[in-house]
């Protein structure tokens, strides 16, 4: 129970964000009408990307001052997780837009910064194969991702503040708070950020140990 | 030895290096002619915004293709010689300003013969300019760390394309938004808030290089 009590408060935490975001209570707007409940959905999805993408970063960074192969490991799964999770987001963001905006892929600086922050974790990925010796592939991924972790942050959150955006919350627009008046919205858009958070970090920590196990096997073997 | 002076004479012997070949330079500038001209047969005659996009992506191009060699010339026995006479900050400085210079130039002929051969009227020719060197060290900034990088992986020019534009790609934006400005000629006040933006991605570049290159370096 020490260990694992945070795995089964994601399980519950995303039964209860599932359930509750199909059948809880919404405000009704016009145009997004019934979609908004994809709000439970798309946004928990790029902050577990974040999170995600924070983690690779702070082990990369840790990497970097001890040489300690496992951080590498933590790092590289943590942006393989991470890109699976931006893909999510935008294909349920691609979903949503095709019914509000009348289009899956308008031309909006938040869809296309967070596109090019994935060719940029697509690129550390390829950098990885092109470097065969172990400790040098460690050393050199992990000096591009923290080079590209602040170019990241100004693609997805800082450039579509400041331009126009039909997301909420950029360019002017009012953040999604002024429709959630009673607070309903919050109170299953947080648990459900949580939860996918977890599960997240989760599946992360899997890959982990499976990439740690092959590696100890590699040592055994040589 | 005081870093400033280290910094000083490593750029000094690549800027001798070059003189003395004038192989990379004389390369790079007839490909930026070229380039212009292959363009221009292309284009023929081109409206105000694919103007200033067509002479950033010129300029992109160029860039990655200057500054892509700057680590190639060095053999593994010379990088040894200058880890004991020189610190990694000094060796990285050195490339950033020499790599400056190199696109300050280069930026500088482009936008001459670019400016002669496609007729396009400029509202605000000064800061045209000013933009043209603030992008031109950004570029120099970003792809020194990404070619050092580059290096280190067997230094094709592929990888060096995939590592380095998402990252060039906001500070693309941002030229791009600013030098459209002053094609427009709109008032100096508006662009001022994208000027500080290009300072700082520029001091951000070279501030996370100079932290990052010494762990690049030792082998």
């Amino acid at each position: 129970m020490k260990n694992y009590w945070w795995k089964i408060l994601a399980i519950l935490l995303l039964l209860y964000s599932i359930i509750m975001g199909l059948l809880g209570h919404v405000p009704a707007l016009p145009i997004v009408h019934e979609t908004i409940r994809n709000v439970y959905f798309h946004v928990p999805m790029w902050f577990t990307m974040f999170t995600l993408y924070i983690i690779s970063v702070v082990y990369s960074i840790k990497y970097l001052s001890s040489s300690n192969p496992q951080y590498d490991l933590v790092a590289v799964e943590s942006v393989n997780v991470g890109i699976v999770f931006c893909v999510f987001g935008l294909v349920s963001g691609m979903l949503w837009a095709n019914f509000t905006w009348g289009d899956p892929w308008p031309n909006d600086p938040k869809l296309n910064g967070s596109a090019i922050a994935t060719l940029m974790y697509l690129a550390y990925l390829v950098l990885r194969n092109a470097l065969e010796e172990e400790q040098k592939r460690a050393r050199i991924s992990a000096i591009y991702n923290v080079f590209a972790f602040p170019i990241m942050i100004v693609l997805m959150y800082i450039l579509p503040k400041t331009t126009d955006s039909l997301h909420p919350g950029s360019g002017g627009n009012s953040g999604f708070g002024q429709f959630d008046l009673d607070g309903s919205m919050k109170a299953v858009l947080y648990p459900a950020s949580l939860g996918w958070i977890l599960l997240g970090t989760w599946l992360m920590t899997l890959r982990f140990r499976i990439r740690k196990l092959e590696y100890q096997n590699d040592i055994r073997v040589d | 030895m005081s870093l400033l002076k280290e910094v000083t004479s490593l750029v000094r012997k690549e800027i001798l290096l070059e003189w003395r070949f004038k192989y990379a330079i004389n390369g790079i500038l007839l490909y930026v002619v070229s380039t212009v001209f292959v363009c221009y047969q292309a284009f023929k005659s081109v409206d105000p915004t694919t103007w200033n996009a067509l002479f950033w992506i010129i300029l992109l191009f160029a860039s990655v293709n200057a500054i892509n060699k700057s680590f190639v010339q060095e053999s593994p026995s010379r990088q040894l010689y200058y880890y004991t006479v020189a610190s990694a900050r000094a060796v990285i400085l050195s490339k950033i300003s020499y790599n400056m210079l190199i696109m300050l130039l280069l930026s500088a002929l482009a936008y001459l013969v670019y400016s002669i051969i496609f007729q396009n009227p400029l509202g605000d020719p000064g800061l045209y300019f000013v933009v043209v060197v603030l992008g031109s060290i950004g570029f120099a900034a970003v792809f020194t760390m990404v070619s050092g990088i580059s290096a280190k992986a067997g230094n094709n020019s592929t990888l060096m394309a995939i590592l380095s534009f998402p990252i060039v790609i906001p500070l693309l934006l941002v030229l791009i938004k600013v030098s459209k400005n002053a094609m427009d000629g709109l008032d100096r006040s508006i662009s001022l808030d994208e000027i500080l933006v290009l300072l700082a991605i520029n001091v951000i570049t070279v501030a996370i290089s100079l932290v990052l290159f010494p762990y690049l370096w030792r082998d």
